[in-house]
């Protein structure tokens, strides 16, 4: 058998470039010429979402905005002002608000309402996420009765009529505090998550790469923290991100029938309870904080839409 | 290594595997009571010298890839004895079988699967030294990339993701990851049928060298007749759960007494269009039963022409009988069906 | 020599990813005769699939563009007809058969139900007793057994090789002219393969429809092809009748291709891999797409500047995609000889 230049004889190097030119070296690899790990695709993807992109920015300049109000306002959110109640959106004394009954500059009122409700509502998620993750997690990962176990409890807090478990709870303990509302909501939020975790833990573990790390003798905290939780990540995250705004509409509506946050501090749920008493004369009480509930759950919809596009692993390509 | 060299010159046994079992239960009802089973494995026996390889070739559903798995302890055995360099690692929790793994590794047959999208690859192969405390942070990286270049990747590409490598690259890339706690036995999961043809002959011939180099034994699973031909020494043909011809590779290839091995080999294509009306084809009737309601006695009775009452009633035990090495047929007979050649090796 | 029934002329296909443009296929040329085999042979990413399917009509426009060619059939250029045009061919004259029966068949009609569909749609004519019956035919045709009663189970009721079956009996019932298999058996144990062959060897020989069989297993060609194309990044690289080429190949890829397969009837002790992976389809090599990892090349030019025509070599009709393919004069695959050992018997 006469090949010219064939290979010889003895084990030929597995990867044996024969073109001298350093093009056909990485024609040869067939690599593409940057490393992109998956985050970078799904960010990629995430900054080519219109919807998403702006939605992002709407929301992070309403948080900032939120954030610097003793910058942007001169009152405190509890400054009575007697003289001035009842006073229409205008640009005398910049309350570009209003005023409300109490001659409290509005613009300040729902500002730092803003700042109430958005730490209620990452807060709601954090901790919803961590619990339901958890829980996801071990009920996936281990199976059996404690899969079983899991979700039962998950199915008993499912039952719950979640109404009149939130009224009650936010009753007797919740004392308005902000934080105290936050845990109660979160102990109702979690149960979604803790499904979804659970079918992605169940899924992801047959799969060979988590085979292989059993293989090699990996434990279960091991397997679970750098082989399954990385790849669960894309189904948390769009979970988290939509928590908030579910949140943010929980409170709002807790706090609007006088369950939730206790004056003084502001929060826009309880600004609207406040205000719909004069809600025609004085509009501008209902008004802004709604429109701002409104705003900010659709953005953070429309982001955790872009979320769910961006890391969504149908869409990831196998090369070649 | 030379130590691995020495035991492989001895021929010493690695691995013996003895009426091996492994069923899985079907559940039914609220109770979830088992209702019947899958026969997977059914009484396999065997053994794996050092530095030799074993290659078991069988169709979808015959119980290969479950034996392998059984063997190498990710699944438990329900009867029969695995016994690794000497010790019974059968019933050995999790904790124990910690240790025996180092010695033992797998390599997986999808290369898409088989690698965390998530970790680099300098990552995927530092993992194994990493769980048995093996990674020092100057040594490690060394290890590391002295492996990637051992199965022919470039170590400058360590830190990319497994999606920007081809099929052949991600297949090499298990392979390092399994060499990294040096083993003296690797089972190979279809290691290449997930491959383009001419990217199989590359991975083909580095496991060769790395069975050269380090003296590893190989448990070759796969439904390919040519490339087990290749690689292999010794030959089994699974179906149905259990073994129906054991023997050389040659012996087996070229003088085979069972039935199905004699239909597996002539239904096996060879590329050369001069054979055509030239080879005995022996097409076999109707489809594989089911593994949770195996036929009895002997399982393959159903599509086997020699088929007679006896073979109802009796399972053929796996011994010598018409030909040189042992076979599972009561009628066993020597047909050659492969046109043998002799190849310029 | 006969006229061609289907002539393809100089076919480019396109996809827009969101990786850059896919160069899928970049200037395929054929011709089918009545009656013949013609195989197709490439890996993955060689444009096999994409040339048949774009002569049917089957890739989405975007993403996918037909760029340019003919496609000659029955006199019309089928690649510019109109999409009802197509839709009547495509099922009558042109039957195509997929490589995985079980997404091909809807799994909520029964076969007979399904088989009834594909008759009907052709021929509004008939009734639904000729029909039926029609369809019991075609499925004791293809070597179901209890046609009559397994015409009304569903596709699940089915094992894989029963599916392929009742496909290539849709395939077949409206008597086409010509008859496309896309990797028919890839999918199925090689002991069904030899099954799924014979019926498609008979269903050949009952219509004498043209075949084209695609497929990357180069042992099915040597089987059942006339005449054999082999296509790499979309291209054409060589042709001829099945035995010159598959002994003398006078394409270093079809060399590199032969070279590289494990043999089931010789022992050997290293393959000839080809070395580096298939091509990018994003960026193709410039010149000769094979020209990296071609042993022939030597460093030469003109295989890095300028696409090698298909031009003819070797003897007959053969034709190979290379500059310098007369270097290759006398030389013999491994396979060449295996015929004249002759089997043992």
């Amino acid at each position: 058998m006469s090949s010219a230049g064939a290979t010889q004889h003895g084990a030929p190097l597995p990867e044996a470039p024969l073109g001298h030119d350093p093009t056909d070296d990485v024609l040869l690899q067939g690599l593409q010429f940057k490393a992109r790990s998956q985050w970078a695709l799904a960010r990629r993807r995430f900054f080519r979402h219109r919807l998403a992109m702006g939605s992002l920015v709407i929301l992070l300049l309403i948080f900032i905005a939120a954030l610097l109000a003793p910058h942007l306002t001169s009152y405190k959110y509890d400054e009575l002002d007697l003289a001035n109640t009842g006073v229409g959106p205008t640009f005398a004394g910049r309350h570009f608000f209003g005023t409300d009954q109490l001659g409290r500059d509005y613009f300040t009122r729902v500002l730092y309402g803003i700042q109430t409700t958005g730490r209620v509502a990452f807060l709601v998620a954090a901790v919803s996420t961590a619990i339901g993750t958890l829980i996801g997690a071990l009920a996936g990962y281990y199976g059996r009765w404690v899969d079983n176990l899991l979700m039962r409890f998950t199915d008993l807090i499912l039952t719950l009529p979640a109404l009149v478990v939130l009224l009650t709870l936010s009753a007797l303990i919740g004392e308005g505090s902000p934080v105290k509302i936050a845990f109660i909501l979160a102990f109702l939020f979690w149960t979604y998550l803790a499904r979804i975790v659970r079918g992605t833990f169940l899924s992801l573990k047959e799969k060979e790469y988590v085979e292989a790390a059993r293989a090699l003798g990996a434990s279960d905290r091991r397997i679970m923290f750098r082989h399954l939780l990385p790849n669960s990540l894309g189904p948390i995250i769009v979970n988290a991100t939509l928590t908030i705004a579910t949140a943010i509409l929980v409170e709002a509506f807790l706090s609007f029938l006088g369950f939730g946050i206790r004056p003084p501090t502001p929060a826009l749920g309880a600004l609207i309870s406040a205000g719909q008493g004069s809600m025609l004369d004085l509009w501008w009480l209902v008004t802004f904080p709604g429109i701002t509930i409104v705003v900010i759950c659709m953005c953070v919809n429309f982001v955790g839409d872009g979320l769910r596009d961006a890391l969504d692993p149908t869409q990831q390509r196998a090369s070649g | 290594m030379s130590d691995l060299h020495t035991r492989a010159a001895r021929g010493e046994e690695i691995l013996k595997v003895e009426g091996l079992v492994k069923y899985f239960p079907i559940r039914a009802g609220l109770l979830k009571r088992e209702v019947g089973r899958i026969h997977a494995v059914d009484d396999v026996s065997f053994t794996l010298r050092a530095g030799e390889t074993l290659g078991v070739v069988g169709e979808s559903g015959c119980g290969k890839s479950t034996m392998a798995r059984t063997v190498i302890r990710l699944l438990d055995p329900t009867a029969g004895t695995v016994t690794f360099k000497g010790t019974d690692i059968t019933n050995y929790s999790r904790r124990q079988l910690r240790d025996v793994r180092r010695e033992m590794q797998i390599v997986f047959q999808d290369p898409y699967a088989a690698l965390n999208p998530r970790m680099t690859v300098r990552e995927i192969v530092a993992e194994p030294l990493r769980i048995h405390d093996l990674y020092d942070n100057h040594g490690g990286r060394k290890k590391v990339d002295e492996l990637l270049e051992r199965v022919g990747l470039n170590p400058e590409h360590g830190n990319r993701f497994p999606h920007e490598f081809s099929g052949g690259q991600r297949q090499r890339i298990g392979v390092a990851r399994a060499l990294a706690l040096e083993p003296q036995m690797l089972v190979l999961d279809e290691p290449v049928s997930a491959l383009d043809v001419s990217i199989q002959a590359q991975v083909i011939n580095l496991l060769a060298k790395l069975q050269e180099d380090f003296g590893l034994a190989y448990l070759l699973i796969s439904h390919d007749l040519s490339v087990i031909r290749h690689i292999a020494d010794r030959v089994a043909v699974m179906y149905l759960g259990k073994f129906v011809e054991i023997g050389n590779k040659k012996d087996v290839y070229s003088v085979p007494a069972h039935p199905y091995t004699q239909a597996l080999l002539s239904a096996a294509p060879i590329p050369d269009p001069a054979l055509r009306g030239k080879r005995e084809h022996i097409v076999l009737t109707g489809d594989v039963p089911s593994p949770a309601a195996p036929p009895s006695g002997c399982r393959f009775r159903t599509r086997c022409w020699k088929a007679q009452d006896i073979c109802a009633e009796q399972v053929p035990d796996l011994v010598v009988r018409a030909s040189n090495h042992p076979d599972a047929c009561h009628f066993s007979e020597v047909q050659t069906v492969v046109p043998t050649a002799e190849a310029a090796g | 020599m006969a006229e061609p029934v289907l002539s393809l002329k100089d076919l480019q296909v396109d996809f827009h990813t969101e990786d850059g443009v896919v160069h899928a296929v970049n200037g395929v040329s054929f011709d089918l005769y009545p009656g013949e085999t013609l195989g197709v042979v490439g890996e993955s990413g060689s444009g096999k699939s994409v040339t048949v399917m774009a002569m049917l009509g089957l890739i989405p426009q975007p993403p996918g563009r037909i760029l340019s060619g003919e496609a000659q059939f029955g006199g019309r250029d089928i690649l510019k007809v109109k999409d009802d045009e197509l839709r009547t061919i495509r099922g009558r004259e042109i039957a195509m058969i997929f490589q995985d029966p079980m997404t091909s068949l809807n799994p909520v009609f029964t076969i007979g139900f399904q088989l009834g569909e594909a008759i009907k749609v052709h021929h509004k004519e008939m009734g639904d007793d000729q029909i039926v019956e029609r369809v019991v035919q075609l499925l004791r045709m293809v070597g179901v057994p209890n046609a009559e009663d397994r015409v009304d189970q569903y596709p699940h009721e089915f094992s894989g090789g029963m599916r392929q079956r009742a496909m290539i009996a849709m395939a077949m019932a409206n008597d086409p002219a010509i008859l496309i298999a896309d990797e028919p058996t890839t999918a199925l144990d090689v002991t069904i393969q030899a099954q799924i062959l014979q019926v498609l060897n008979k269903a050949q020989a009952e219509t004498n429809a043209a075949t084209i069989l695609i497929t990357h297993d180069l042992g099915l060609i040597a089987e059942m092809a006339d005449r054999v194309i082999v296509m790499y990044a979309g291209r054409v690289v060589e042709s001829g009748d099945i035995q010159t080429v598959f002994h003398e190949p006078r394409h270093p890829y079809t060399v590199g291709l032969l070279d590289s397969l494990p043999r089931l009837e010789a022992d050997e002790k290293w393959l000839r891999p080809i070395p580096g992976q298939p091509p990018s389809l994003i960026n193709i090599p410039p010149g000769c797409p094979f020209h990296p990892r071609c042993f022939l090349r030597e460093g030469r030019e003109v295989c890095r500047t300028d696409i090698p025509p298909l031009r003819p070599a070797g003897s007959a009709d053969q034709k190979s995609a290379c500059h310098f393919a007369e270097e290759l004069k006398g030389h013999r695959s491994k396979f060449a000889d295996v015929a004249a050992e002759g089997p043992a018997s």
